[in-house]
């Protein structure tokens, strides 16, 4: 390393109490302080980003879907027009089934963190396909409502339905184009542990989120 | 380390016009505000309730207090730029001081959120204490870009409304139900007109998009939103004509968008009421 | 693994091509300059926009050669309200001190080569781009620009044509483009959280950061938490005004006579999410601000900030507070009063982080040795604007007293002094503190100098008389003071500082020719022309691609270690090892 370790530095210049200037403590906070200067590509501060970047862009995709659950949750109260809405049936189909593509994708983990790559890939087509399946569920489900008369403006409950399965619907998209970058490991920039295991967090959240969505749209409707 | 001599010129001890200057002109720019202030240039009219004496009241409170940390931080700032000028001194060497840290982060809170809490009184006075169940009732509706004012008239019941019977064209801009009797009597008239020392209860309505009902000697303001009755009360204690105005952008007849309000004796509220009820 | 990251120390390959140096740049330097050079732009027509407004509130009837009909009429006064706080709050606060001024210098100063996400970074800026190109797009489409004002309430917002001119097409075009603008900064917030938390330099420790690092942090955390509020809102009204849904737009509302068909939507809803957005937005606007004053007096007084800790904590506690006031816009909106008192004494709790970061300004300046650099002076004008409009907001935090004050100029007054100019003067501080880094050259001193007094006296001409006709009562956004007879007698103080706005935004011309001036025949800068600490004033002028030419810092004090006794220059940077600080005996 071209650089002295900031350990064995002696510092001259006096410490203050309270002063940000306390004299080369050892790099420390979250994030360790510090990647060795390195932000090459495969450096390790830079993987670490990714997993960070992933946790970060979550916070902000929950605070959008926030905003609907609260926008919801005071439209409902607010007006004296709205009318409870069936959700069909398939849905609870589909929950089931994004529910095991979380277990099916921790079970691929497994299988890469035991070196396992076969397994693992394996255990990721079987996730892709079904949120793909999860996907076409959906879309049965807007074409049940449409054939039942149930459309965008129809009630504020079925606005909403309607919002929130779109909103989640391309957030899973984006999840799928993910998966499948991740299947034929196109990112060259991330390793594939990093990349799978961002995309994973992606995944089970978007899985949190439906769940929540959906008991939201049948118990709190 | 590099050096620049044009640059270090620039960084080096330079006149004292430059501080001098500044520090003056934050000295005029506070002497202007608080000359305007304390000559009250621009006076606003004496508020007509009790309540609007009291929102003044809270309102000089906030001008003491900011008025005074506005003339010693500005001052204090003018001051330290003149006085702490690079006159090729050492600056002194300190990270800041925990104790005033304490001192003034407490000072604040104090005065901040206390000035916040005495003004409680005043807001409560406004909002939190409903009406008095005699208070004259008028029921205020808005639309682009006009105020419509209506009594309930001598049966003392407001006439149910039918939007689908809104025409402000064919003279029934409210949309009374011609089928309920009750509405028959209801006044419906441009201008407020309300006798003076009387509660005065207002219900704001909206047809279209929001508005305001807002008379700057009454320091009363409010929303008049579509889909909800939002109701305000004051007793206006003198006499007069004063002006109502929209303040809630509402579209492209907003700054023309006023109304009159009419502070009349007992008796000219009777004559006004027997006029109208033609 | 790391020994490799020190030979190849960039993640991307310095590019070659022009397009791909200057155009779809992954440099965050480069992405940096574009932002600003987007904001120049903004800015320059937003304060056209102004010049115009006031232009007519004192000679309403003029003719104008580019107008069509010649006169300006109520509508195209408030297409011009709408779009000029449009552009200013979005397109100049947001984009020039954080996306700008941070994208530049964020990464130097931690010490790291890039953004965390170089592509992430390109990708926020050409959808802010586009976000700028559709609400220009609004000027020119059917029925003109907006006409709701930058907060564009529903129903007035919601409707389409029928509640007046441009809230057809405008009012979508302007959806759309705040839409992109919140994806923007939602992958600009990303990328800066990302990069502070996981690239610091060794030895930076969090503690050890500059304090613009602070402001772009907590401003990155904000807008993180926010843009994505504004989004959501702004995908529902755009549903209500095209889809027929009824979220915003309630029942049996009856327009020019005719009943729409709506069911019982909520408009205060939009207020809520609207203003929670919209007050850390003002914090997003004014944060890296306070970061860079702190920064500037700091250096220029030659001695630490004082209370470095007290300075981080109170923009913590600042971000934190910001989500829990955004209530105190809506006092008189129908809001349970209730609701309203909380927000009021909440309210009142966030003048003490701002009381805190102004007493420790003085501090700094205390016992100084304070050099009058161009710079330095908007840092001093940064913190004298930011006392007068933060004082203001006192009034306005109390419901009772707002029901005399909402809605008239003295709000106007109070938010141009506070998140307006004085973010303005951030930014201005920072150009002429950091043009030399990023252009090699510096600006000129004595233009600098004429520049700040126009523009500080101009400022506090226009906007310190707004307070005095808004305690009197007259209403903001009105197109004409004819529909109202109390509002005539303001007309000479609306003539003044009608004057002082032409002359102001004239000064501004001043800035303008200094800067392209200097682009070309400034003096050269050395690699530290202000003998800063920070790390960015360690590497070449202008940086080389990989920002510490294929080196990396490691850090061993804090930012601020100005004249410490015993060393003999009166300042220490934050790389130098300790053996290496030249002492004196
Ligand atoms: C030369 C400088 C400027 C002048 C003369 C100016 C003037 C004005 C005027 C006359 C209004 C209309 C007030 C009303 O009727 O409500 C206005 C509104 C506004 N200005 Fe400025 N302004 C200037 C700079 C700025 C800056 C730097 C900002 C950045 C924050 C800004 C943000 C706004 C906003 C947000 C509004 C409110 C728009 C609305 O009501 O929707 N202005 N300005
Ligand atoms: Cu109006
Ligand atoms: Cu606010």
């Amino acid at each position: 390393m071209p650089i002295a370790s900031v350990n064995d530095v002696v510092e001259i210049i006096e410490p203050k109490r309270g002063g940000p200037s306390g004299p080369s403590k050892p790099p420390r906070g979250f994030g360790g302080g510090g990647n060795g200067g390195g932000s090459g590509s495969d450096s390790p501060g830079r993987q670490r980003a990714y997993v960070t970047g992933m946790t970060v862009a979550l916070g902000g995709i929950l605070m959008f879907f926030m905003a609907l659950v609260s926008a919801y949750i005071v439209r409902k109260g607010a007006g004296t027009d709205w009318r409870a809405l069936i959700v069909p049936r398939i849905l609870w189909v589909n929950t089931a089934i994004l529910i095991i593509s979380s277990f099916t994708l921790s079970r691929s983990r497994r299988h890469f963190l035991r070196d396992d790559l076969q397994g693992f890939r394996h255990w990721w087509y079987v996730t892709t396909a079904l949120g793909f399946l999860f996907l076409v569920g959906q879309l049965i489900a807007w074409r049940q409502l449409n054939a039942a008369g149930v459309y965008l403006a129809s009630n504020p409950s079925s606005s909403f339905f309607y919002v929130f399965t779109a909103a989640h619907g391309l957030h899973i998209l984006g999840g799928l184009g993910a998966l499948l970058a991740v299947a034929f490991h196109k990112g060259r920039r991330m390793s594939l542990a990093t990349s799978s295991s961002v995309v994973a967090m992606y995944w089970h959240f978007m899985d949190g989120l439906w769940v929540f969505l959906f008991l939201l749209l049948t118990l709190g409707r | 380390m590099h050096r620049d001599l044009r640059i270090r010129d620039l960084r080096s001890k330079g006149s004292a016009a430059t501080p001098a200057l500044l520090a003056l002109l934050i000295t005029i720019m506070v002497v202007a505000t608080v000359y305007v202030f304390a000559a009250n240039l621009y006076p606003a009219p004496t508020a007509i309730t009790a309540i609007g004496e009291m929102i003044d009241r809270q309102y000089d409170m906030t001008l003491w207090v900011t008025g005074i940390v506005f003339i010693l931080s500005q001052l204090g700032l003018a001051y330290a730029i003149f006085r702490f000028r690079d006159r090729g001194q050492k600056a002194a060497f300190t990270r800041g001081n925990n104790t005033l840290e304490v001192i003034w982060t407490s000072a604040t809170i104090i005065l901040f959120v206390g000035l916040g809490l005495l003004g409680r009184k005043a807001w409560g006075e406004t909002r939190f204490t409903p009406a008095e169940p005699n208070a004259i009732q008028v029921e205020v509706t808005t639309n682009q870009f006009a105020f419509n004012f209506r009594y309930a008239g001598p049966d003392g019941k407001f006439g149910r409304i039918d939007t689908k019977q809104i025409s402000a064209s064919s003279g029934n801009p409210l949309g009374l139900d011609s089928n309920d009797p009750a509405g028959k009597d209801d006044i419906v008239v441009p201008t407020l007109t309300v006798p003076v020392n009387r509660q005065v209860e207002l219900v704001l309505h909206s047809q279209d998009v929001i508005h305001n009902f807002y008379v700057r000697e009454l320091r009363l303001q409010q929303d008049a939103v579509p889909g909800l009755a939002i109701p305000i009360h004051f007793t206006a204690t003198k006499i007069g004509q004063y002006e109502v105005v929209c303040t809630q952008l509402c579209g492209l007849g907003h700054y023309h968008m006023r109304s009159l309000l009419n502070v009349v004796s007992d008796e000219d509220y009777a004559a006004f009421l027997k006029a109208s009820a033609q | 693994m790391s020994s490799h990251a020190h030979s190849a120390p960039h993640a991307m390959p310095a590019p070659t091509g022009f397009i791909s140096k200057w155009v779809f740049s992954l440099d965050h330097k480069v992405i940096g300059i574009q932002y600003f050079l987007l904001a120049l732009a903004a800015v320059c027509l937003g304060i056209v926009l102004s010049v115009l407004m006031r232009f007519h509130l004192v000679w309403p009837s003029a003719h104008l050669p580019f107008i069509t009909g010649g006169q300006m009429t109520p509508e195209q006064y408030l297409a011009l309200v709408t779009m000029h706080g449009t552009i200013m709050v979005f397109f100049v606060l947001t984009t020039a001190p954080q996306s700008g001024f941070g994208n530049y210098f964020l990464p130097i100063q931690i010490g790291a080569a890039d953004m965390a996400f170089p592509r992430l970074n390109m990708l926020s800026f050409w959808t802010t781009f586009l976000a700028f190109v559709a609400i220009i797009a609004a000027f020119f489409v059917p029925g003109g620009s907006p006409i709701s004002g930058w907060t564009a309430y529903p129903p007035l917002s919601g409707l389409g044509q029928v509640t007046g001119p441009g809230e057809g097409w405008g009012q979508t075009m302007w959806i759309v483009s705040i839409a992109l603008f919140c994806g923007a900064s939602l992958m600009g917030a990303l990328n800066f959280i990302a990069t502070i938390i996981d690239l610091r330099a060794p030895g930076m420790t969090l503690m050890r950061m500059p304090l613009t690092c602070w402001g772009w942090f907590v401003t990155a955390i904000l807008g993180l938490l926010a843009f994505g509020v504004l989004l959501a809102a702004g995908v529902l009204l755009l549903l209500d005004r095209s889809a027929g849904t009824s979220f915003f737009v309630p029942a049996s509302e009856v327009v020019t006579d005719t009943l729409l068909n709506h069911k019982g939507g909520s408009p205060i809803l939009w207020q809520h999410l609207f203003w929670f957005f919209g007050h850390p937005e003002v914090y997003i606007a004014i944060l890296p601000g306070m970061g860079v004053a702190s920064h500037l007096l700091s250096t220029f007084s030659r001695k630490p900030i004082y209370g470095y800790r007290a300075m981080a904590y109170a923009m913590c506690g600042i971000g934190f507070l910001g989500f829990m006031v955004w209530g105190h816009h809506m006092f008189i909106s129908g809001m349970s009063p209730y609701s309203g008192f909380a927000f009021s004494v909440l309210t009142m709790a966030i003048g003490v982080p701002s009381a805190i970061k102004t007493f420790n300004w003085l501090g700094t300046l205390w016992n100084g040795k304070i050099q009058f650099t161009s710079p330095m002076l908007f840092a001093l004008g940064f913190v004298s604007l930011f006392i007068s409009g933060g004082l203001s907001g006192l009034f306005l935090a109390q419901p009772a007293v707002d029901n005399r004050l909402h809605a008239t100029y003295y709000v106007v007054a109070h938010f141009h002094l506070v998140m307006g100019v004085a973010a303005i003067f951030g930014i201005f501080g920072a150009t002429y503190f950091w043009f030399p880094k990023m252009f090699g050259r510096m600006m000129s001193e004595p233009l600098g100098k004429l520049h700040f007094w126009i523009t500080f006296a101009g400022a506090y001409c226009i906007f310190m008389p707004m307070h005095f006709i808004g305690i009197a009562g007259a209403i903001r956004r009105y197109a004409d003071y004819t529909g109202v007879q109390y509002l005539a007698q303001f007309q000479p103080v609306h003539k003044f500082m009608t004057i002082a706005a032409f002359i102001t935004a004239a000064g501004q011309l001043i800035f303008l020719w200094n800067f392209f001036w200097s682009l070309k025949h400034g003096a050269k800068a050395s690699d530290n022309p202000w003998h800063a600490t920070t790390l960015e004033w360690s590497t070449a002028t202008p940086p080389p691609h990989d920002n510490f030419g294929g080196h990396y810092p490691s850090v061993y004090r804090g930012p601020y270690e100005f004249s410490v006794p015993g060393v003999t220059e009166d300042y220490v940077p934050q790389h130098l090892a300790p053996q290496e600080v030249p002492r004196s005996k």
